[in-house]
Order: C-alpha cells, then structure tokens, then sequence
C-alpha cells in the first residue's frame, strides 16, 4: 500500500504550495496517472480521505485522469499503444521497447479557494 | 464530503451527525456532472462571491524522493562506493545471501549494510554477525524504503571510500520498484520455491531491475522450478536484465556473482 506514502508526497507538495501562496482551502486536485504508473488509482482515492484529513487539502475533489501507455520500439523505432508492460511490437514483433508514456505520477494543478 | 458518492468535497454534506468517519471508496475514474457543485470554476451558487483560481504545479509526485535519491547517488559517486539495492518478496533468502556473499567476497573491501524491514533488528544482527558495520531501518507500517530514509542510514554508517554497500529492501515485490534509492543497480533477488511466473506477475520489480538472482538453486531437484521458463519470463518483461543461479547454502553460483558486482564496481572507478 505505497499509495499512503505517495499521498502523503502529494500532499506535501500541496503545503509547499499553500506556504508560497496562501489559500483557505483546496477545492480540486488533479493527477495524470500513467496507465503503466506506479500507483493504483483506487487506492490513491481511498488513502487520500485519511491522508489529506487535517490539510489545506482536506475535502477536496479529487480528479485522476488516466494517460495511455505508448512504447517505441528498439528495432522499428515507432511508438505504438501498451497494453502490458512486456508486450511485443505489434508493428515488427520486436520484445524490446522503451516506455515513453503511462509510467507518470503528476500533480498538474490544483483548484484553490 | 461529496454527496453524491462520499469521495470529494466536503462542501456537500449529505449527513451531519458528529462522528467523523471515511467514506472513501474505490470507484474507477467517473465524475458526477452535473451534480457535483464543487467541478466548475465557479463553484459556489452565490454569483460574484467565489474566489476560485487554479495553480498550475506538473510535479512529479516522485520528486521529493527523486532529489534524496539524486543526493544520495552523487554522494556515492564522491565516495565512489557501489551500492546495490536488493529487492525481492519475503523469505526469498536476501539476508542469508548477503551473509554468505559478504563472506565471498572476504576483506576486499569495506562492505556496508543497510537492513528494511517493518520490524525488528534481526537482519542487522545477522550481517553484524559477520563482521560488516550494519544499520537497521524500520519502516513501521511502510512497505517500502525510500531515499530520505536511506540517505539518514547513510548517515548513521558513516561510509567509507571506494565501499560496497547493500540495500536490503523490505521484502515486497510491488512497491520497492517505485522508490530510486540512489543506487547504482537493484538487484531482484527470485528463489526456486517461488514460481517461475513470478517476473510476469510482478512486472515492475523486474522492469526495474539490471540483475535478477535466481537462489535457492540446490532445491531444484526437489521443485518442478522451470528455470528456462522462468529465465524467458524475466527477460520478457525486462530484455536487458542479466540472470544468475546461485545457492547461497552450497555456495553455488556465489563466485560468478561476485564477479558481477567486482566489474560492476570497477566500472565506477572508470568514469566514461
């Protein structure tokens, strides 16, 4: 459950971002989460009520969109969707290939008040 | 709270009967216009009373981990100590096989460790055991190490010059792969009596990873374990990863993963 701790980082960067300026409270939060990304969008949802209780953050809507996974493949050098992680090129057949989108987890921007 | 479904704005209050409690629930990705006030710019229904405005932040959620991992890493790189962080699930036998690679590897040079673990002191003592300064993180409740508790155990160990140091994780194959520690390699570690699906069940911990050791070799005979199957596994998920077999118990393999970490290290020693 390394969602709590991802939470926690993200509402860390929510109280660095009420210390240089101040807001009364946080209305939304908007992540773009990878579809490859390092958290489970549940449970980010379902820590998130514990984690922000207390915060600037606390009560705030949160907004996860998801962001296709795309590779590019070593051999053919075209990007194609990802479906699974160890997918082959579905252009060449090629095992190899280099994530260039869906491993992210972003705080884009928040909606203050 | 939200009203519609107990998962955002507190603004909303379906019920107030003054207990707090959690309402969060899993529910995949929806929003609930129109009936969610809170989603537009405006917000509230009292026109010319609303303050709202948007911060733009494109932050990596990541990043505070990734500058205490950057910090740790070039640390290291003063030091020119190699450090490998050794993941794998519960009981795969990391503390055992750094005991006996430790031991392989005899006075080289200065070996240092660093033990996760939820609980306990246990592993430490272990490698304490054998001569190498150790130092115990516990993690409480969390399931994984992180770079600003590493940089601490750093810290405590007072590292020497052109060292080794290990990383022993906390065992979990899930949630280590997401935390750089500032190390030069993770190192998953899969013994025989596991599965030899595991790389395909658990593909990040070894997408994540330059080596996997394959331990507990001396069961084989005993196991139905695939080890070609298991070998196409990992290099499906990850086509770069190097694959070992060892036993720690018979010494097996020990030497060859000795080699590996020495060329490693003297990599480090010549800067490209």
């Amino acid at each position: 459950m390394h969602e709590v701790s991802l939470m926690e980082n993200i509402i860390g960067l929510i109280e660095d971002q009420h210390r240089l300026s101040p807001f009364s409270r946080v209305r939304s939060i908007r992540l773009e989460l990878g579809a490859l990304g390092p958290a489970e969008p549940d449970c980010l949802r379902f820590c998130f009520d514990a984690v922000a209780r207390g915060t600037v953050a606390e009560g705030a809507l949160l907004d996860i969109a998801i962001i296709p996974a795309h590779a590019r493949c070593a051999a053919c050098r075209r990007i194609t969707p990802v479906q699974d992680r160890f997918d082959a090129c579905p252009l060449c057949g090629n095992m190899e290939r280099l994530t260039v989108a869906g491993d992210e987890l972003r705080l884009v921007e928040l909606e203050v008040v | 709270m939200c009203a519609v479904c107990g998962c955002g704005t507190s603004t909303l209050s379906a019920h107030d009967h003054g207990r707090e409690h959690s309402h969060a629930h899993p529910h995949g990705g929806h929003d609930h216009d129109p009936m969610d006030y809170g989603a537009g710019p405006a917000g509230l229904h009292v026109p010319g009373q609303d303050q709202a405005r948007t911060i733009r932040i494109e932050r990596d959620i990541l990043a505070k981990n990734a500058e205490y991992a950057a910090s740790n890493r070039a640390r290291l790189r003063r030091l020119g100590t190699l450090a490998l962080n050794i993941v794998s699930s519960p009981g795969s036998g990391k503390t055992t096989l750094l005991v006996r690679t430790i031991a392989a590897l005899g006075a080289r040079w200065p070996i240092s460790v660093i033990e996760g673990d939820q609980q306990t002191s246990h592993d430490a003592e272990r490698i304490r055991a054998t001569g190498v300064k150790a130092v115990q993180i516990n993690t409480g409740r969390g399931c994984h190490l992180d770079a600003h508790m590493v940089g601490h155990a750093m810290d405590h160990l007072d590292l020497p010059q052109n060292g080794l140091l290990f990383i022993e994780n906390v065992g979990n194959l899930v949630c280590p792969a997401a935390f750089d520690l500032g190390e030069a390699h993770k190192v998953v570690v899969l013994s025989t009596t596991e599965g030899e699906d595991k790389p395909l069940k658990y593909p990040d911990m070894f997408a994540a990873s330059d080596l996997m050791l394959l331990t507990k070799s001396d069961l084989l005979p005993h196991l139905d374990f695939d080890v070609q199957a298991c070998r196409q596994a990992a290099l499906r998920v990850n086509p770069r990863i190097e694959i070992l077999t060892l036993s720690a118990r018979t010494g097996e393999g020990l030497g060859a993963f000795a080699d590996w970490i020495f060329a490693r290290a003297a990599l480090l020693c010549d800067p490209e």
